[in-house]
């Protein structure tokens, strides 16, 4: 995809100027994960795999569900089960289709030194361009949400790309297209909000009072989301009640660089006037001093 | 020409510059990550996968070198009364007026502040960086503990760029001072000027 233009990129990792974003044009698009219709039959993980030509290794199974145990570069999507009791005594089976949330502020980017390895499209969804990736891991600590898996075998970061390449031709994602009972949705981010939305209801109505629509705005919001039944404990399922790019991060990537700079020029700069002002420190001159 | 003083051996010098030369390395490489603006200087160590593989090691090298000065030079650094003296006319100093400086052994308030700020920043930069060296170091740390990791790891570079600025600055203020570096000798009258203390016992040595 190197070289086939986009020209809808609206940010750009360790990037200063404005990017290329005349075709931005677009509607913000969506994919909403339906965990109340999800069997866990992984349709979608098979998806995702032929689409990207994907081969995991084969792992070892554990006794459980989960398989592979989580993402790696090579699983870009993983089903992951979880055996809770949000009421006491009443067990329940949550299956959440892991990911990237593709976030409308995405601390991937944020956190990524190599300009250009991560870009956010005009549409939301956020993507790796992986020649430009140096494999530095600073991904990994950016994302509230631990998603990126840089490979061993190329020490790039990899992750779910919302099928940009289909998008961007007006197809739905993969797996949105495979899934069997239509528990993932894709859309305008409006429409998938307005459907999450009346999905919660019913589910309300159907005696699930803290469901809905995990669409956490600590990060801006983000173009993947889920139906929830249990909304009011999203760490059932493994995901932050509140995500938020970490403001270790944000540090990192915000005031420290511009004050470190300075302060490095600064220094530089002061040094050289402290030598024109004040002159240099010589043995002769203060011999006469003294004597 | 003035009589001089051996105030390095060889040694120590080779060591000394061998310091520099992995700073001056590990920090540009280092720096690259850091702002965007810094970013081409990739360019120096063959693209942006070379310097993040480059950086850990040159910077290791540059901690074991700075392990062998530190053990040389410890105990001439440790921080004394006198040199809390020193310190309050530290003032008069920067403004140019030297002869009011009580008489100072062989290092200097601010020269020992610059030994342990490196001491204190090299010693931060080695534990954070094997935090988040990957492919090797980073997956055994959760990923908050690496956050603080990088956090800490940029913050005690920017400490030893500066510390090193005024390091340098120093050298290049203080006339006479850089051949102890690179001749391993000062004249006397640098010596008598700049470190009254160690040169009496230089010369007392001596004879
Ligand atoms: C590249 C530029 C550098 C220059 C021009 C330079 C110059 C000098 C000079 C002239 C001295 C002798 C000062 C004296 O004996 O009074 C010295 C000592 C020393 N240098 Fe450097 N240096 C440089 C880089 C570094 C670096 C990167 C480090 C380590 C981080 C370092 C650590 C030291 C230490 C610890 C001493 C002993 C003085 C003390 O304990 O305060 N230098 N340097
Ligand atoms: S690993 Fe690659 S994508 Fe991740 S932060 Fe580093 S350069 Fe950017
Ligand atoms: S979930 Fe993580 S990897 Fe995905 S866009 Fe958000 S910060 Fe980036
Ligand atoms: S959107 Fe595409 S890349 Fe992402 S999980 Fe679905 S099939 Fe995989």
């Amino acid at each position: 995809m190197a070289s086939l233009q986009s020209q809808d990129v609206v940010a750009r990792s360790a990037t200063t100027t404005a990017t290329p974003q005349a075709r931005s044009a677009v509607p913000q698009v969506a994919k909403l994960i339906d965990e109340s219709k999800c069997i866990g039959c992984k349709a979608c993980q098979v998806a995702c795999m032929n689409w990207n030509d994907l081969r995991d290794d084969v792992g070892n199974n554990v006794g459980v569900y989960d398989n592979p145990a989580d993402l790696t570069a090579n699983s870009w999507t993983v089903m992951k089960f979880y055996e809770v009791e949000p009421k006491q005594g009443n067990l329940e089976w949550l299956i959440r289709k892991d990911g990237c949330m593709h976030c409308e502020d995405p601390g991937c980017l944020k956190a990524c030194p190599s300009p250009g390895a991560i870009v956010k499209r005009a549409n939301g969804i956020v993507d790796f361009m992986s020649e430009n990736c140096i494999g530095c891991g600073y991904c990994v600590k950016g994302c509230p949400f631990d998603v990126p898996r840089i490979s061993a075998k190329d020490n790039k970061a990899y992750k779910c790309t919302l099928c940009s390449d289909r998008v961007a031709v007006g197809l739905e994602p993969a797996c949105v297209k495979t899934c069997p009972t239509g528990a993932i949705g894709f859309g305008t981010k409006d429409d998938m909000v307005a459907y999450g939305e009346k999905r919660v209801g019913e589910l309300k109505e159907r005696g699930f009072q803290n469901a809905g629509l995990y669409n956490p705005q600590g990060v801006g919001g983000t173009h993947v989301m889920y139906v929830m039944k249990h909304a009011d404990q999203p760490e059932l399922e493994g995901l932050p009640k509140d995500p938020t790019i970490s403001p270790m991060v944000s540090v990192w990537k915000g005031i420290a660089k511009p004050l470190a700079v300075a302060g490095m020029i600064g220094a530089v700069v002061a040094g050289f006037f402290h030598y024109m002002k004040v002159g240099p420190v010589e043995e002769k001159n203060d011999e006469k001093e003294n004597a | 020409m003035a009589k001089l003083l051996q105030r390095y051996n060889d040694r120590e010098r080779m060591n000394h510059w061998f310091i520099a030369l992995m700073f001056v390395l590990a920090g540009l490489s280092g720096l690259a990550f850091f702002h965007p603006a810094f970013f081409f200087l990739t360019n120096l160590f063959g693209g942006g996968p070379w310097t993040r593989i480059l950086h850990p090691f040159l910077g290791l090298l540059m901690v074991i070198s700075f392990g062998a000065l530190f053990v040389r030079l410890r105990a001439e650094n440790r921080i004394t009364d006198a040199d809390r003296e020193w310190k309050k006319h530290m003032g008069d100093m920067l403004k140019g007026d030297k002869a009011s400086m009580p008489p100072v052994g062989k290092y200097n308030y601010g020269q020992k502040m610059v030994f342990w700020l490196m001491t204190l920043s090299l010693l931060v930069l080695v534990i954070t960086g094997f935090m988040f060296w990957r492919p090797w170091f980073a997956p055994y740390f959760p990923i908050p503990v690496m956050r603080a990791a990088v956090l800490l790891h940029s913050v005690a570079a920017v400490v030893l760029i500066l510390t090193t600025i005024v390091h340098v600055y120093a050298a290049i203020w203080v006339k006479g001072t850089v051949r102890a570096m690179t001749r391993g000798t000062v004249s006397e009258d640098w010596a008598k000027v700049n470190h009254r203390l160690w040169y009496d016992e230089a010369v007392k040595r001596r004879s």
